[in-house]
């Protein structure tokens, strides 16, 4: 089974994206920041990372730099899941790394698909 | 609301009459989901009122609109990816081969809806300039529908249709956000002649395609009607030509007139003379 890290500091769309993954047979993990989320993937370093932009502790964005830096058994892909859907934002997910992104609010059908990009689904 | 049979039996038929697509038993609530939206904005009490009203035979738009809201618009950008990268590495590869000396392709998207498939072709040559310098690449695509072939003319997609199966570094690459709308960029809207056109009246210029995508259409047809279709693009199609389907369709059980296409399995190609030699 796959396996995603939810990484939002809202617990609603946490339990949202929970919900939609696991009808596309993923196994879910979740963290409410990036430094939680950073240290679950230095242990046990996930398939996928569905990342917000906004967070407190460390941001989305601080997150997958160190994420790049850190040194993990397997890079997992990132799909930055966020409001912030400007083409200056979107564009600076691509150049720090993110291999997706997906704009909230999202349904199942446009998730499966980036998953489907990534080579996930 | 509650479609009475008899409104039933003649919207079925109106939709058929017009586009060839039949009003499965399965697919009847899409008389109460489509129509609903019809019969407030024109005060209609009921779906009978709205049949009386097209029955009277005066209001030629409102027939139009009608068979514009029982239609299925369904679509995506790069929808069945793994179809998307088969017709780009194996069916346009050959083509690029076969056509090298005259360097011009032309592809009919047969069935377009509101765009995102034609669209999705027209960013697979602009992504590889290079692979298609000093090509003539002639994309039409036709829908039934007046409402989805202005819908894809204008290429402006909301939040959740540009984000359904378009990777992000194409969508900032071909569109330009204003406001709530992403809008395809005008070189992606001139790469595509848009027009509206059944499957069942004659071919659009040039009237003899390369390839021919017909995705998710003829599953609506009727078996007789189907294969009368499967003839038109069979007589359209160059003889090594590619037809490429939906995910879930297939030739088998519905034409003669094409094949499995053996070098791109999932493509389909028209039937040879050879073919018709060997099978004997």
């Amino acid at each position: 089974m796959k396996t995603c890290l939810v990484v939002d500091d809202s617990k609603v769309i946490r339990k949202v994206a929970r919900h939609i993954l696991e009808t596309l047979d993923f196994s879910v993990a979740e963290a409410g920041d990036g430094k939680e989320a950073l240290v679950y993937c230095e242990a046990t370093p996930p398939d996928v990372v569905l990342l917000d932009w906004n967070m407190p502790v460390m941001s989305g964005m601080e997150f997958l730099r160190a994420l790049g830096e850190a040194e993990l058994s397997r890079r997992p892909k990132v799909v930055f899941c966020t409001t912030e859907n400007g083409i200056g934002h979107i564009r600076a997910a691509i150049e720090a790394g993110a291999d997706e992104y997906v704009m909230k609010p999202f349904d199942r059908e446009t998730l499966y698909s980036k998953l489907q990009i990534v080579g996930l689904a | 609301m509650e479609v009475s049979d008899g409104a039933t039996r003649v919207l079925a038929g109106l939709l058929e009459a017009r586009t060839g697509q039949q009003l499965q038993v399965g697919r009847r609530w899409r008389l109460e989901t489509g129509l609903a939206p019809l019969l407030r904005s024109h005060g209609y009490a009921s779906a009978d009122a709205l049949v009386s009203h097209i029955q009277a035979g005066h209001d030629h738009a409102l027939a139009d609109a009608v068979v514009d809201a029982l239609l299925n618009n369904e679509t995506s950008f790069y929808r069945d990816q793994a179809s998307f990268a088969l017709l780009k590495d194996k069916g346009l590869a050959r083509l690029q081969r076969e056509r090298g000396a005259g360097r011009r392709l032309a592809i009919w998207c047969a069935g377009c809806s509101t765009g995102q498939e034609a669209y999705t072709l027209a960013m697979m040559f602009a992504d590889e300039p290079a692979r298609w310098e000093g090509w003539t690449i002639d994309i039409v695509a036709t829908d039934v529908s007046r409402g989805a072939i202005e819908a894809a003319r204008a290429g402006r997609y909301s939040h959740f249709e540009i984000q359904r199966g378009l990777p992000m570094a194409k969508m900032v690459r071909w569109f330009d956000k204003e406001e709530d709308v992403w809008v395809a960029a005008p070189a992606l809207r001139q790469a595509v002649r848009f027009q509206q056109r059944s499957l069942l009246d004659a071919a659009p210029h040039p009237g003899r395609f390369d390839a021919i995508l017909c995705r998710n259409v003829l599953l609506y047809f009727s078996s007789s009607l189907r294969r009368q279709v499967f003839g038109r693009l069979a007589s359209v199609i160059a003889p090594d030509g590619v037809l490429m389907l939906g995910a879930g369709e297939t030739v088998i059980g519905n034409t003669e007139v094409f094949v499995s296409d053996f070098e791109c399995r999932g493509l389909y190609r028209p039937i040879l003379p050879e073919d018709a030699w060997r099978a004997a």
